[in-house]
């Protein structure tokens, strides 16, 4: 079993052929959203393009985080979620029978607020996604640890942590615990990372850094990311969602959005006139 | 205003009042506190100075107690070596631990190999898994389980488990090493398991959600991610689990069949060393070698949970300091 090239396992979540040529990575339709009696989604409907940088934006409180949790149905960790309506994420309905829910977020990774690496050892964070994933079992050592380089290197972390690579994860910096965390996606070649306000916890010179290293991620991955900062919005996504109380009001290229908004709602709230 | 302004006035007389006599006892207050604190070290000193103390001239000699006139002391040798005590022999009495000891050890180590996995499995299930109700019931039972009295432990061992045991070991009595395991285990599993649930509520549900969106299902955040974050708190549990056990007196008299012998296999009776000095300080001779020798075996449970605690201590402190680097 164990011999099986980490690539066929993914068998279970590959888009159909034809996708290939597919601009869109989500795709949601009518999808509505409740928790209990509350609902936080209303009929959602939505398209997100491959390869670029989108922003959710909006007030708190307007369904954000709910919708982007959507995407690999962590939601469902509470028992009472109710979801109708569909996404779509590279052409394959996630709510299908046969789509398995590992290999969904193995597809689909997600980067949160508060930087949250395992109280393990930095280089068995990096390899933790590839544990689950039974990927790493028959890789010696030496590929692993090229594997754990790349990842690091990828997120300008290597040369930081090289030497120290067996201590506690939990030890590193806030910036570098974020770092981290986007490094543990990269060995399960995501298509889409998903990032629940990824600055919030960080400093001035953090922000920036992790700012570069998400900008960095276009092109390769196709990035999701809630923010509550309009400067961030505006300098790193390519499109701008903006959200009001579980709604859609508006989806535009970000330059757009900000220099000629299309609702009265999303230009008071890019002016910081809402909550 | 004339008439608010005298009521105001007492008010506030009445509260300068309350603030002197609260800050006239607040050191009274502190002090006492202090002495709470430190009676509790003092009173665990003067319990191992007086057992330590009873338990010395086994070592030193005594005279009075000799038969023929003679210095008699205890053979340290012989005490940690010899599996025969045989304590009240007219001719010869033979104070050997060795085999109390190995049924304290044995009986212990069953009674965790039973208890950790049944210990964690209902602690994770109870963090973890159990929703609402059921998990409100489940709580309340096992602290009930911690609520039984040793004895009716002893009592469940004798007239419950030790016919179940002769019906499907086919051994003429089961009162032996597996009946006491069980019943210790059963006695253990409730600390473990508060213990243990504490710990690995106290994980970030942030760890639990990082596993998650990797792709972990929910056994394998358990034990990938909540056993990694938890383990100093579940190695607690466990430790405080083996203390229950070695400490145990009543249940594992009433259900090890009491007797000194070598085990070997489970389905052996032993004697503990803590069953030893419940049933026989009462009939000992006040001041006679049986009687410190008794002390003597209290010292070695002392020293057996120094060890443990010590263990748990450096093992909780080497995790600490490996993570620190
Ligand atoms: N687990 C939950 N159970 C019940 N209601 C919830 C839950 N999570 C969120 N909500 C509610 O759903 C609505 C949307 O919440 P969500 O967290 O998606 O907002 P957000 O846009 O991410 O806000 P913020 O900017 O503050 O992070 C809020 O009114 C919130 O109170
Ligand atoms: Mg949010």
């Amino acid at each position: 079993m164990s011999t099986v090239a980490p690539q066929l396992v993914t068998s279970e979540f590959t888009p159909p052929e034809a996708s290939h040529v597919e601009d869109y990575s989500i795709r949601t339709n009518d999808l509505s959203l409740w928790y209990g009696d509350f609902q936080a989604l209303m009929d959602v409907s939505v398209n997100i393009k491959k390869g670029i940088i989108t922003g959710l934006i909006g007030p708190s409180g307007c369904g954000k985080t709910t919708l982007l949790r959507c995407f690999n149905r962590i939601n469902e960790r509470y028992g009472n979620v109710t979801t109708t309506g569909d996404i779509e994420i590279l052409d394959k309905n996630i709510y299908d029978e046969d789509v398995s829910v590992r290999q969904l977020r193995r597809s689909v990774g997600m980067v949160f607020q508060r930087p949250n690496p395992l109280p393990i050892s930095i280089y068995d964070n990096v390899l933790f996604g590839m544990g689950i994933h039974d990927a790493f079992k028959s890789l010696p050592k030496s590929e692993r640890n090229d594997i754990v380089e790349n990842a690091l290197r990828e997120v300008d972390l290597w040369n930081t942590v090289k030497d120290r690579l067996k201590s506690r994860a939990t030890t590193l910096t806030l910036e570098q615990q974020q770092k981290l965390c986007i490094a543990r996606l990269l060995p399960l070649k995501p298509d889409i990372i998903l990032m629940d306000e990824p600055c919030s916890a960080l400093d001035a010179e953090g922000i920036e850094k992790v700012e570069n290293l998400i900008e960095s991620l276009r092109d390769e991955y196709t990035v999701v990311i809630v923010t509550h900062n309009m400067a961030q919005a505006r300098r790193a996504t390519d499109e701008c969602i903006f959200m009001l109380l579980g709604e859609i009001i508006e989806h535009t290229k970000t330059s757009e959005m900000f220099l000629n908004p299309q609702h009265e709602k999303t230009e008071m709230y890019i002016q910081g006139r809402y909550g | 205003m004339s008439e608010s302004s005298p009521t105001t006035g007492q008010g506030f007389s009445l509260r300068r009042g309350i603030e002197k006599v609260i800050d006239f006892t607040e050191p009274a207050v502190v002090g006492l506190i202090h002495l709470c604190g430190w009676s509790a070290i003092i009173f665990v000193m003067a319990i191992f100075f007086f057992v330590f103390k009873e338990s010395l001239p086994a070592i030193t000699g005594l005279e009075e107690g000799a038969v023929h006139g003679e210095v008699e002391q205890l053979d340290l040798v012989e005490f940690t070596t010899s599996p025969k005590w045989i304590p009240e022999s007219a001719k010869k009495p033979t104070f050997g631990i060795l085999a109390l000891m190995v049924g304290t050890l044995s009986v212990t180590i069953l009674s965790m190999v039973i208890a950790v996995p049944l210990g964690l499995g209902a602690a994770v299930y109870v963090s973890e898994f159990a929703k609402g109700k059921p998990r409100e019931i489940l709580k309340v039972l096992i602290e009930l389980l911690a609520a039984i009295p040793s004895v009716v432990w002893g009592f469940i061992g004798l007239v419950v488990l030790n016919p179940m045991l002769v019906d499907m070991t086919g051994e003429p009595v089961g009162l032996n090493i597996l009946n006491a395991g069980i019943v210790l285990a059963l006695m253990s599993v409730p600390i473990i398991v508060s213990v243990s649930e504490d710990a690995l509520r106290a994980v970030p549900d942030s760890f639990r959600e990082a596993g998650i969106a990797l792709g972990a299902n929910r056994w394998e955040m358990v034990y990938k991610v909540l056993f990694p974050a938890a383990k100093n708190g579940l190695l607690a549990a466990v430790l405080l689990g083996i203390g229950r056990g070695i400490g145990e007196t009543m249940a594992v008299l009433m259900c090890t069949g009491h007797s000194v012998m070598m085990p070997t296999s489970i389905f052996d009776p032993v004697r503990t060393l803590t069953a030893t000095i419940a049933a026989e300080l009462g009939e000992a001779v006040r001041g006679d070698m049986h009687y410190h020798t008794l002390f003597l075996i209290g010292v070695v449970l002392f020293v057996f949970a120094f060890i443990i605690n010590l263990t748990a201590d450096l093992i909780v402190k080497g995790i600490k300091v490996q993570g620190n680097e």
